[in-house]
């Protein structure tokens, strides 16, 4: 039955068709088109070396794509953080998919690891900026989609927490790309341990005001039930491996220890089972869209806006995107001043220091230089008196002797005179 | 023809004089006085420092235990927190001493990390000197110096980090060092031995000497033994402070969903084998070492400096008041 318009406004209503006319064909023909094309999907793993990223990839995707012939990057020891992708094409049922995984050995490896998440959110950006550069061109036939759709962030086990380095790379790039994390190496915790050890990640997440990816909400009751157990399950406590080992006759993915096996597939062992099924087989083009609708979006008004925006008030805009690259270019100048300014005014004040500090030294041997100058001028006064005192002591002596002579002199003249006298005495 | 004659040489003694009864006597002595033992730890958080501390001593000895919150936030810098307790085994009693060291590794930056460490033991042998440099000395000088330090290395299964290495090379020549590897349950067997023999070889390659160290070994028989230790070296160690019970027995250990971690069983980890080494064979000669030789070491360097014997004032350790 055909419902007449009520109103004169064009609004849509539903009409119900009176035969069948064949649009509901139209998924299929989506659907066959997409499977011509192909799928592309870019998965980003980041987490401290030796958390078993590269085994966690090879179970997911069933492949090895780090073989004796390629090792990955964990047999490699970076000194600096690198970001290195490598590409593989699947096939399954019909439907390809090129892969694109995007490793970044070295991050959190050195003693020191500030900004050690620069060169991740340089990744990003540059994939960003030239979808956004193909997408203004003129030809657009073929648009390779390579921006990292997933970023997979690994914690180590500790039991305890959030370290500050998983802090801060989350916090930095949580809006630019869709961050799950995993808990690595699960089969390390016990089940309670496990518990504890989500609950705490998830409480420090909350109290960051970190954004992780976040599954949405569908209409279908069924999937929303799945939905919210996946969420209380999160972060996801995921254990890889790709060897076969036989389990009670049956035979299983695991890790083989001398008290028992640990099962990759097994929903109680750990929560693989359900990133695999989240990551491909229900959550993967929301991924793709969440990040070309939000992520991808963020990205382009931002760079749009810091482009357009010429003339711009740069006192009003101070810290903001919306400057001009003129007042740029004249705020590093400005900075470029002051910064020298500063190093002038440090250089002269340990110039003064020296300064200070030799003329105290030339002070000091000044002092002591007179000190000595004294000491000597007292040790010659001192030499002085003595030698004075001797020469007196010797004048007197001369003179006493002197005397003594005299006074032999007087006794011999005496005695010669009474000779005389005796002698004038016999004439 | 009595007297037996004692020369440099060694010779026979031609009836019992009861020479061997020292070792009853020294028991006796050890037993009255008691003996003190500091051990230090290192590592990361989250590695199971504390727990592996009260496993060996099969009490509530760490800082865990001592009050301290579980979730405590981690420390801005490097803390140094000691904990003691008296505990008895036997009729000898110790006084052990755990030092901890929260914060280390944990920093987004973790630049010179190590020099709190450096300094807090510089400090303890510090103390010593002090006191055996008095006029007046007390009878039985209180030992703080740091006799073994247990240093975690993480599970990752490929190299030791850079923080480790950088750790151990500047600390092995004031400290003994025993290196060991921390929730070993996260690897399998064979992962463990490539580990394992990847580290040694980077440790030999880098010069670091952990404990016990090459050079000092007395004779054929301690270099035997020490060489069997030093081939299972670094000790892959698993704790725990729960019992389960496991074919009828009470066994301390990690309940997973596959399986129970039994600690003392050597299939497992080797656990039970680092504590027969730390405290049933080698505890004493732990002791030793750090005192006729990093002690010493210290010691010389210290009245070198100074230029003579001098009591020290307590600005630091280059401060001299002469």
């Amino acid at each position: 039955m055909i419902e007449r318009p009520e109103t004169a406004v064009p609004s849509i209503t539903q009409r119900n068709l009176e035969g069948y006319v064949g649009f509901a064909n139209l998924p299929n023909q989506v659907y066959r088109k997409s499977v011509k094309r192909g799928f592309e999907f870019t998965l980003m793993v980041v987490g401290e070396s030796g958390l078993g990223k590269s085994t966690l990839i090879n179970s997911l995707f069933l492949t090895d794509l780090y073989s004796k012939d390629y090792p990955g990057p964990s047999q490699r020891i970076k000194k600096t953080v690198q970001v290195e992708q490598s590409k593989v094409l699947i096939k399954e049922g019909g439907v390809q998919l090129t892969l694109t995984i995007v490793d970044t050995p070295g991050f959190g490896d050195a003693v020191d690891n500030s900004n050690c998440w620069q060169p991740v959110i340089n990744y990003i950006d540059s994939k960003c900026e030239d979808f956004l550069n193909a997408e203004s061109r003129v030809n657009r036939r073929s648009m390779p989609d390579n921006r990292v759709h997933c970023c997979l962030y690994f914690i180590a086990p500790s039991g305890h927490g959030l370290k500050p380095l998983d802090i801060e790379f989350m916090k930095r790039l949580h809006d630019k790309v869709n961050v799950i994390p995993l808990i690595a190496k699960a089969d390390t915790l016990t089940p309670e341990e496990c518990q504890l050890f989500k609950k705490q990640i998830m409480k420090e997440i909350q109290e960051h005001k970190i954004k992780i990816y976040e599954f949405p909400d569908t209409e279908d009751d069924e999937d929303n039930k799945l939905i919210r157990k996946i969420k209380e399950k999160m972060p996801l406590a995921v254990v890889g491996s790709n060897v076969v080992i036989e389990v009670n006759g049956k035979k299983v993915r695991g890790r083989q220890y001398p008290w028992g096996v640990a099962e990759v597939e097994n929903g109680e062992h750990c929560d693989f089972t359900v990133l695999r099924n989240m990551l491909i087989r229900t959550h993967m083009q929301d991924l793709k869209d969440v990040t070309n609708n939000v992520h991808y979006e963020n990205y382009r008004s931002k760079k749009l806006a810091a482009v357009t925006c010429n003339g711009v008030d740069t006192t009003k805009t101070k810290g903001q995107l919306t400057k001009s690259p003129l007042a740029q270019m004249e705020e590093e100048r400005r900075e470029h001043v002051m910064k020298m300014k500063k190093m002038e005014a440090e250089m002269e004040q340990v110039f003064e220091m020296k300064v200070k500090e030799k003329k105290q030294k030339l002070k000091d041997s000044e002092a002591e230089l007179e000190r000595r100058h004294e000491q000597m001028k007292r040790n010659l006064e001192a030499q002085y008196k003595d030698l004075e005192e001797k020469r007196r002591v010797f004048e007197d002596e001369k003179n006493n002797w002197e005397a003594q002579q005299r006074i032999l002199e007087q006794q011999k003249l005496d005695a010669s005179k009474s000779v005389n006298k005796s002698k004038e005495k016999f004439f | 023809i009595g007297n037996p004659v004692v020369g440099c040489g060694g010779s026979t003694l031609l009836g019992y004089i009861g020479i061997d009864t020292i070792i009853e006597q020294m028991r006796k002595k050890t037993m009255k006085t008691g003996f003190e033992f500091n051990i230090m730890v290192v590592g990361h958080s989250g590695l199971g420092k504390s727990t592996l501390v009260n496993t060996l001593f099969k009490s509530q000895v760490s800082r865990k235990s001592a009050g301290w919150a579980r979730d405590e936030k981690i420390p801005k810098t490097v803390e140094i927190k000691s904990v003691s307790h008296v505990i008895e085994e036997g009729g000898v009693k110790m006084k052990l001493t755990v030092v901890d060291t929260p914060g280390f590794g944990d920093q987004i930056n973790n630049d010179n990390c190590w020099e709190p460490i450096s300094k807090y033991i510089n400090e303890q042998f510090e103390k010593f000197l002090k006191e055996e440099v008095n006029i007046t000395r007390k009878k039985r000088i209180p030992d703080t110096r740091v006799h073994c330090c247990i240093y975690f290395i993480s599970p990752t299964g490929h190299t030791l980090r850079q923080l480790d290495m950088e750790f151990m090379k500047r600390l092995s020549h004031s400290v003994n060092i025993i290196p060991v590897i921390a929730k070993a349950d996260t690897m399998t067997i064979e992962e463990r031995q490539e580990f394992k023999q990847r580290v040694r070889k980077e440790l030999e390659m880098s010069g670091i000497e952990f404990y016990p160290q090459k050079e000092f070994d007395d004779d054929m028989e301690d270099k035997s033994d020490n060489d069997k230790i030093r081939e299972t070296m670094p000790f892959a160690v698993v704790g725990s402070d729960k019992e389960y019970q496991v074919n009828n027995k009470r066994v301390l250990g990690r309940k997973t969903a596959w399986g129970i971690v039994e600690v003392e069983n050597p299939n497992h980890c080797e656990f039970a084998q680092l504590r027969d080494f730390l405290i049933r064979s080698h505890l004493q000669d732990l002791k030793e070492v750090t005192h006729n030789i990093h002690y010493e070491t210290y010691r010389a360097k210290r009245l070198n400096d100074n230029g003579g014997l001098h009591p020290i004032s307590t600005n630091g350790t280059h401060d001299s008041n002469l």
